[in-house]
């Protein structure tokens, strides 16, 4: 696809996602905030995987970026989001930097492992010190404001933050799979000793991503934490983790768009199956991720483009 | 009072739990290459098929010596049925694929398996703790224990030592090494390998399901049984190296240990120590205590 179709493609796709909420009903605007702030943090499982990095973990970042908002918002009484936004993306990137000087050293299943247990510590802290993280009730988040306006209709302000973030999320994506950086991932999945024979650094650019990874995944927490308007150690558990490796292998690793898709398709897919089937719906998303693993392996976003391709 | 008998013996009887849970996990790995997360659902599986056995055939009280092979019966069936059903069905079709890819094949299915166990056998807790009744209370170092955990000590010694066997000593054992090695070497020398891939599925699922029916006596068996399961087996291979069946004895005995000393000082951060000490081992030794360096290709 040539750059001028892609940029008119986005323009086109944030216009559609701008004028939604005059349409559609609010739960479904609830949802697709939802989804895209989600999506971040899938982008995030996204730029390692294609390092050949799963990061099986993600929950980590998503967490610490919920919990920022709970605490400014429980502890100290700020519910600004022009606060409490940037420090979530600070403080996440900040620990993603250090923890992926640590992490920069394994490859393959042992990254995935040292990545679950690192988001298991942090899930057996939130639990255990009650007095500082509310323990399994979590804690509520309440008081949100933009530039110190407080809205009427709260949901409607935040579901425009939350696209022009994901707007800003996907650009940063973009730039930095477009660096030579970016490249440079790609090439670590196939073969890292040619890298360095190349005089570049693996561990310089998977450090790079897990910091830009851990960033906007500390973002989407943080937006995901005033959606739902409360904050639980759950966010942490590994299971959580596997929903955002699971969705990204849903939407594909072929582009950044790939992640946003797989996470409206994800949490339709997952609203419907709770609607219809209220006892089985993890069996319906089970039985739906074999499909995607044994029929379409590199993610729904390529059966687009492949569709877009088929005419020509 | 003197903690040091109560450490070590708290600790060896969670390690030996920890063993009988994380054997199939390492097992599976060294032969498949495929981390299986639904390795705790397959736990809960056997847990609950003991308890409904138990209930069923163990009279009223549930206080006889019947009940033991019962629940050996519970794992054998789960892992002659669900094992090869799985490895058939599921997992022969992404070997060699990505690791993220046989990541979550077996995510989907701890997904499918949790609605399926409650759909089998509901919401409610199953109460089977006969047997462990039937232990009563064993007095060490003027201490009273709970008789019962000293049984999952020796089972977890007698599945060390019969692995041990099968691995070393029998012919099945010598292909198992051998497909672990070369794959395509094994094939060209007459071994069956998809046939030694599916009978170490169904051993690892049995060790699995052993793992959890001989748990069912100590607990009330209930939904969600296996989530917390298979991240402490995770931590258990991961410091032992995955793939090495000593490796993980090795890493049960540390985390018991581990634990036993924070439950009994620092309640607050048991569950904290195990994932630290697993971070802790890696970071130490990347491959883990006993795992094998992977050569990089050029």
């Amino acid at each position: 696809m040539s750059r001028t179709a892609t940029r008119l493609s986005v323009i086109a796709a944030l216009v559609v996602l701008a004028v939604l909420p005059l349409f559609l009903s609010d739960w479904i605007v609830f949802l697709i905030a939802l989804a895209l702030a989600k999506g971040a943090v899938v982008l995030g499982v996204v730029l390692l995987l294609r390092g050949g990095l799963i990061s099986f973990g993600q929950a980590l970042y998503f967490a610490i970026g919920a919990y920022t908002v709970g605490f400014l918002a429980n502890k100290f009484g700020v519910g600004e989001a022009l606060v409490a936004l940037p420090l979530a993306v600070v403080i996440s990137a900040v620990i993603a930097a250090a923890l992926g000087l640590l992490l920069a050293r394994f490859r393959g299943i042992y990254f995935a492992m040292l990545s679950l247990a690192l988001s298991m510590i942090l899930y057996t802290v939130l639990i255990k010190f009650y007095d500082f993280s509310g323990g399994t009730d979590g804690l509520s988040v309440r008081g949100f404001s933009v530039a110190g306006v407080t809205s009427a209709n709260p949901s409607l302000v935040q579901y425009y933050l939350v696209l022009m973030l994901t707007a800003a999320v996907v650009y940063v994506g973009a730039r930095f799979l477009a660096s030579p950086l970016g490249y440079l991932m790609q090439a670590v999945r196939y073969n890292e000793i040619r890298i360095e024979y190349l005089g570049a650094s693996a561990s310089h650019a998977i450090l790079a991503s897990h910091v830009i990874s851990g960033g906007i995944s500390g973002l989407g927490g943080a937006l995901v934490a005033y959606l739902v308007g409360h904050v639980s150690p759950d966010l942490a558990f590994w299971v959580s983790s596997g929903d955002f490796v699971f969705v990204a292998v849903l939407g594909g690793t072929g582009s950044v768009f790939a992640p946003f898709v797989g996470s409206i398709a994800f949490e339709f897919i997952k609203n419907y199956a709770v609607k219809f089937s209220p006892h089985t719906w993890q069996l319906t998303l089970g039985v739906f991720l074999l499909l995607v693993i044994y029929v379409q392996p590199q993610g729904l976003w390529t059966l687009l483009t492949r569709l877009r391709a088929k005419p020509r | 009072m003197n903690l040091l008998p109560i450490i070590l013996i708290d600790g060896i009887t969670f390690a030996s739990w920890l063993f009988l849970v994380s054997a199939g996990i390492t097992f599976i790995f060294g032969v498949l290459r495929i981390l299986n997360v639904a390795h705790g659902s397959l736990y809960a599986i056997g847990a609950y098929l003991g308890a409904t056995l138990i209930l069923q055939f163990a009279g009223q009280n549930q206080q006889s010596w019947i009940t033991l092979p019962l629940l050996l019966l519970a794992a054998i069936v789960v892992g002659l049925t669900i094992g090869p059903l799985i490895e058939r069905l599921l997992l022969r079709r992404v070997y060699g694929e990505d690791e993220v890819i046989g990541l979550l094949t077996t995510f989907a299915l701890f997904l499918i398996l949790e609605d399926v166990v409650r759909l089998i056998w509901g919401v409610d807790p199953y109460l089977a703790e006969g047997p462990y009744r039937m232990f009563g209370r064993v007095r060490l170092a003027g201490i009273a224990f709970a008789g019962y955990p000293f049984l999952l000590t020796i089972v977890a010694i007698l599945v060390g030592l019969l692995l041990w066997i099968v691995i070393h000593r029998t012919s099945f054992g010598r292909q198992v090494t051998c497909v672990i090695n070369d794959r395509e070497i094994a094939g060209a020398l007459g071994i069956n390998v998809p046939r030694i891939d599916l009978m170490a599925f169904a051993l690892g699922t049995f060790l699995a399901a052993l793992g959890g029916a001989l748990t069912a006596p100590m607990m009330s068996v209930e939904p969600g049984m296996g989530v917390s399961v298979i991240v402490l087996a995770f931590a258990v291979v991961g410091i032992g190296g995955l793939g090495s069946i000593g490796g993980a004895a090795l890493g049960c005995i540390i985390v018991g240990i581990a634990r036993a000393v924070a439950v009994q000082l620092f309640p607050e951060i048991d569950l904290f120590v195990i994932y630290a000490l697993m971070v802790a081992v890696l970071l130490w030794r990347p491959q883990g205590l006993f795992g094998v360096v992977e050569l990089r290709k050029i």
